[in-house]
């Protein structure tokens, strides 16, 4: 459903961000886009969304190359991003100017229960905790029925607690209508509990390291043996792609050594 | 404190339910100093210990005041001087706000406008005058115009910086929900330097004011900036402080109406309450 095509991105000051990324998503498939900072994976989530152009290569989502933001794509960023001057429901109905304020209302009310924020239609999202300000943006992000949801590291801000809850809101709006999830994530359990696949990533220039495939049954329980082993093997290929990136650094090591 | 912010304190008991016994008490305390003062004033002058002359007690003041009021010709002047406030910041805040969207927005704009008009705003504005009576008489034209230079700067200066502050983040959600350009303008950019812009407008009304005291003592046959200069004629200082307070009255009139307008817009603000 959606491929890359040998995918590189330049950025206009010589970063190499991403070097031929080869890949292929299934529909409804939650694929976790995992590694260390630097490793491109924001890159690779904003080519994806539309919002930057591949230097070389292409994005394909059911054939068609992907050039600019797509109606069928949703993305919630690290960030509520939310709109201060518009009231929560509104913010959810943002997408959603085209149809009647009837059929709006049903969707947005609907989508706010599903994340749990029932009742707070009216409020301003200054009033919203970080994480409801963060459902309001899954809420806005899924109204709208996207084939296609990208994650950018949404839950890295909010607290363990907060984060559990909003990936179990997460997964009951998948349920629904099983829309192809691209999340990039930094923590290993966050891609364990969600992905059916995690792709590792390695960076300079920003690559695929490893993929893992993760078959354990939903809901996931995370004191499960199985669970454990698979954050185990994830964790393991994380340090792995970290490893092999070691000699790069104590080259700069030196590097800086010398300047002395 | 003024009296239009207790109003509003007051207005809204239920959200703020501490706030309008503070600002009630605070409201109280600034009043204090001067009307300790007037008493002073006017006890020192009855007694015959200043002579109040030059600088008559609140009494005679308020006689005067009372007596323009009661013969219309208060309500002549202050009309005179609203009107070329109205007319010169209807124009200056207009144009300024349009230069300041064009050069904020669009950046060969900006390298093309920008540093001549910096350059024109290194002029005093009275500078202005005498070219001013030279292109438009010496009736209303001239003073309108002077009055909608001093607007233009403060407000084009806000709004051209307010465009160019715009969060990229949240133009991005606008581009991930494929807004037109025209919808990007309405649904993302206007709101967001909304803020800004009215604190621009309210710089640019009170300059707005301070020009109109300007153009009205160059020359006026009415207005209470003529009522300054024709009390200094007479040797009359009770009439010039009756003009004074009348233009303090109007001023902060004319700002807390545009505040009062614009609040409902700003609701959404964590500041607003502050700030404004």
């Amino acid at each position: 459903m959606l491929s890359f095509d040998r995918l590189s991105k330049t950025y206009a000051d010589g970063t190499h961000a991403l070097a031929s990324i080869a890949l292929d998503v299934g529909r409804g498939e939650i694929v976790a886009l995992l590694g260390g900072s630097g490793c491109g994976k924001t890159t690779l989530l904003r080519l994806i969304a539309g919002l930057d152009r591949p230097s070389e290569g292409a994005i394909r989502l059911d054939g068609e190359a992907i050039a600019e933001p797509r109606a069928d794509v949703g993305v919630i960023f690290q960030e509520p991003r939310l709109f201060p001057w518009l009231s929560v429901a509104e913010n959810v109905g943002f997408g959603l100017s085209h149809l009647s304020a009837f059929e709006r209302e049903g969707l947005v009310t609907n989508a706010l229960v599903r994340v749990g924020l029932a009742g707070h239609e009216k409020r301003w999202p200054r009033e919203l905790s970080g994480g409801q300000q963060q459902r309001v943006a899954i809420a806005r992000a899924l109204v709208t029925r996207p084939k296609l949801l990208l994650m950018d590291e949404p839950f890295s801000a909010l607290d363990a607690t907060t984060r559990a809850s909003l990936h179990g809101h997460l997964l009951a709006l998948w349920q629904e209508s099983r829309p192809t999830v691209v999340m990039v994530t930094h923590d290993v359990e966050e891609a364990v509990t969600l992905a059916d696949r995690i792709i590792v990533m390695q960076p300079k220039p920003g690559r695929i390291f490893d993929e893992l495939d993760n078959p354990l049954a939903r809901p996931r329980d995370r004191l499960s043996p199985a669970f454990e082993a698979a954050k185990r093997e994830a964790l393991r290929a994380l340090d792995r792609s970290l490893r092999d990136e070691a000699p790069h650094q104590e080259k700069a090591a030196e590097t800086a050594g010398m300047w002395w | 404190m003024s009296v239009l912010e207790i109003a509003n304190a007051l207005d809204e008991p239920e959200r703020r339910p501490a706030a309008p016994h503070r600002s009630y008490g605070l409201a109280i305390a600034g009043f204090v100093l001067p009307i300790v003062l007037a008493i002073l004033w006017e006890w020192l002058v009855a007694a015959g210990i200043a002579n109040g002359r030059l600088m008559p007690p609140p009494s005679v003041v308020g006689r005067t005041l009372w007596g323009l009021a009661a013969s219309g010709e208060l309500l002549t002047h202050a009309g005179a001087t609203l009107w070329r406030v109205g007319a010169g910041f209807g124009l200056g805040a207009l144009a300024g706000t349009v230069f300041g969207a064009v050069t904020g927005a669009l950046p060969v704009a900006r390298s093309l406008l920008d540093p001549t008009l910096q350059a024109l705003r290194a002029i005093p504005s009275i500078a202005w005058v005498p070219l001013f009576i030279l292109w438009f008489g010496i009736f209303e034209a001239s003073k309108v115009a002077l009055i909608a230079a001093g607007v233009f700067f403060p407000v084009y200066l806000g709004v051209a910086a307010a465009i160019q502050g715009i969060d990229r983040k949240i133009v991005e959600v606008g581009r991930v929900f494929r807004l037109s350009r025209l919808a990007m303008v309405r649904r993302v950019l206007l709101p967001a330097i909304l803020p800004d812009w009215i604190v621009a407008l309210r710089s640019g009304l009170g300059l707005g004011f301070m020009f109109v005291v300007a153009a009205e003592i160059m020359g006026a046959s009415e207005g209470l900036g003529y009522l300054l200069v024709d009390g200094q004629q007479l040797g009359r200082p009770d009439s010039i402080i009756a003009a004074i307070i009348s233009f303090a009255v109007l001023g902060k009139l004319a700002d807390g109406l545009l505040v009062a307008i614009t609040r409902p817009f700003l609701a959404w603000q964590d500041t607003a309450r502050d700030k404004l």
